[in-house]
């Protein structure tokens, strides 16, 4: 119980910060001092917070149950492609965007789509696929929240509960504190997680004789190839190189690249964040791996246990019996165990809380939904204009209320891993969002009616790809099940993890399509107003 | 010239997550470091020096110029 003790202390911490230490709002709020925190913030706060708010339960729990079952594969494919491509489109595509929300005051992404494609309706439609897309990674800070206080206090707080306290510490400050105190407490996080990362790396490895010999035994077992990446297919490991393009779109990602108060805060962002993303991801999947080797671990035995009768005898299983087991090998809690394993229980309760902090990350997803509808749906529809801005914060302060309550009914009954769950939708829909920025950027040719294609496209590939899912049930560990060949080339696969397409993940030809679609479209249809376009591409003065 | 050059360094970095020369081997560096994973790992440190190159050499400062444009232009109107 002392480790749940100490994680409530930290709850407790996070709760103040967020709510009272960094508040600068008296009397009546501006819409820009809530959502965006008067884009005044400094270069640490911009770094850490912009870290933290996309390191979610996913970095460490998903990462390391996903190493668990996968083994090493698991840092090439969402790590290192990952330490490449967000600080690329940060450099890229972020800086952009700050300069012209600086220029003409946007706060979301869709009101710069409305405004350099000079529509209403369409705007509105990227607002529901992106809101949409958006609930998912609210839910799996609830998960993860409820998941790592019941291990943490050995299972005396309940799984409910603990989602219930994440929920509600999460939405105190985020309601009370807005952006800035939300970046405040990622700032935190982050650091937490960063320091604790690097304890629970040398701690758990001291206590398991040091990782020499638990790597050569492994090296040694039938438990090798999780050192190697033998058991999966280059295609699959070259079409995560796509996940990453999620980032940009992200419309909380996009947000915080608005609360810069100069470019310059860029710089130190673009150049550590592949080494944060370093020191994170290798400790997690490393001590995934090695969790194998754990073998006086009764939980960690019955998920060895479950995984081998899903290798073996899953082929003739029913589909059901084989989702079952699947949940009994998920490993989202493989580095609590270990921690509870090897670390004394004041140390196991501050490195519980730094695993809180990370699963905690989804306060700026939600705050992004907040400002998202209360500026493009509210704002944009004239309620700003009758009620006020001050009305419009509320509004804004109600709607978080209303979307931690839903996520966390959803989290409650949601019985996918945290790891499927949010890559196999938002992820993968976000990827596909993303050529509407390169387009609306750096393409003087693009149009409203591309954009609309693209929105379109993203929403039927995310919901197609669901209800193949849904209809075919996933086959056993081993060979995808081909539904459909043509010529003898495999079109399309069930495999034990999702969906294939000619051997690729649905995120390589959801982006490609995507970005064909803004190109064909745009290129017949017309265009916007030559004055708009001098504003995004012909310098200030035109 | 410089551009051309950044822009071959980002595509061989992609090109080069790609490792399927150690797809299969289990040889442990340092004698507990799968070699796969420190590869990944290395290729990390290989990303931050080329985002410091951006940075250095392809910065877009005329964007903050245009900011500070804009800035100035706001003020002297009102």
């Amino acid at each position: 119980m002392i480790p749940a003790i100490v994680v409530f202390i930290y709850l407790a911490t996070v709760l103040y910060i967020g709510i009272f230490a960094f508040r600068r709002s008296s009397g009546r709020e501006k819409a820009e001092d809530y959502f965006l925190a008067s884009r005044s913030l400094g270069p640490f706060v911009f770094l850490f917070s912009l870290f933290g708010t996309n390191m979610t339960a996913f970095a460490i729990l998903g990462s390391s149950g996903h190493a668990f079952n996968n083994g090493i594969v698991t840092f090439g494919l969402m790590a290192s492609s990952s330490g490449l491509v967000i600080p690329l489109t940060i450099f890229l595509i972020g800086t952009r965007v700050w300069a012209l929300g600086k220029k003409y005051g946007f706060m979301t992404p869709v009101q710069m789509f409305r405004d350099r494609w000079e529509c209403t309706h369409i705007g509105t439609a990227i607002f529901v696929v992106q809101a949409v897309l958006l609930v998912p990674y609210i839910i799996i800070g609830i998960m993860g929240g409820g998941t790592t206080l019941y291990t943490i206090s050995g299972g005396t707080v309940p799984y409910w509960f603990g989602g219930a306290i994440v929920a509600l510490v999460v939405m105190s400050y985020v309601f009370f504190g807005g952006m800035r105190g939300t970046a405040w407490v990622n700032t935190f996080q982050t650091v937490l997680f960063l320091c604790f990362g690097a304890v629970a790396l040398l701690v758990i490895g001291f206590g398991m004789g040091g990782f020499s010999a638990s790597a050569q035994a492994m090296q040694s077992s039938p438990l090798s190839w999780l050192l190697t990446r033998e058991r999966i297919s280059p295609y699959y490991f070259f079409s995560y190189t796509f996940i990453p393009l999620s980032a940009i779109a992200f419309p909380h990602i996009l947000i915080f690249c608005l609360t810069a108060r100069k470019m310059n805060q860029f710089k130190k962002t673009v150049i550590f964040y592949p080494l944060c993303i370093l020191a994170i991801w290798l400790p997690c999947v490393f001590l995934g791996v090695m969790a194998n080797r754990v073998a006086d671990l009764p939980q960690i035995k019955a998920k060895q246990e479950a995984r081998r009768v899903l290798g073996t005898q899953g082929k003739t299983m029913e589909p059901e019996k084989r989702d079952e087991l699947r949940e009994q090998a998920g490993g989202d809690d493989v580095i609590m165990l270990l921690l509870q394993r090897y670390a004394p229980l004041w140390l196991a309760g501050l490195l519980g809380a730094g695993i809180m902090a990370a699963v905690m990350a989804s306060d700026s997803q939600i705050l992004a939904l907040s400002t998202m509808f209360t500026e493009d749906v509210f704002a944009f529809y004239g309620g700003k204009r009758r009620f006020g801005e001050q009305v419009q914060v509320q509004t804004g302060r109600l709607f978080i209320i209303l979307i931690t309550l839903f996520a966390y009914a959803v989290a409650l009954r949601a019985p996918e891993t945290i790891f499927e769950l949010a890559i196999q939708y938002a992820f993968s829909g976000y990827a596909a969002l993303s050529p509407l920025l390169v387009a609306a950027l750096f393409w003087k040719g693009s149009t409203k009616w591309g954009a609309l294609a693209v929105t379109v496209w993203t929403a039927l590939s995310v919901v197609a790809v669901a209800m193949f899912q849904a209809a075919v049930p996933a086959p056993a560990p081993g060979p995808a099940m081909v539904v459909w060949s043509l010529g003898g080339t495999e079109v399309l696969s069930r495999t034990p993890g999702g969906t294939a397409i000619f051997g690729f993940m649905p995120v390589v030809p959801m982006v490609l399509i995507s970005a064909l679609l803004m190109w064909a479209v745009s290129v017949a249809t017309q265009k916007p107003a030559r004055s708009t376009l001098a504003r995004y591409f012909g310098g200030v003065n035109q | 010239m410089k551009s051309i050059l950044l822009v071959i360094a980002v595509a061989a970095l992609y090109i080069l997550h790609q490792d399927i020369w150690f797809w299969r081997s289990s040889y442990l560096v340092f004698g507990f470091v799968p070699v796969g994973l420190f590869y990944h790992g290395v290729f990390s440190v290989a990303a931050a020096l080329l985002m410091w190159l951006l940075v250095t050499f392809a910065w877009p400062s005329h964007l903050e110029r245009e900011v500070e444009q804009t800035k100035s232009t706001e003020d002297d109107a009102s």
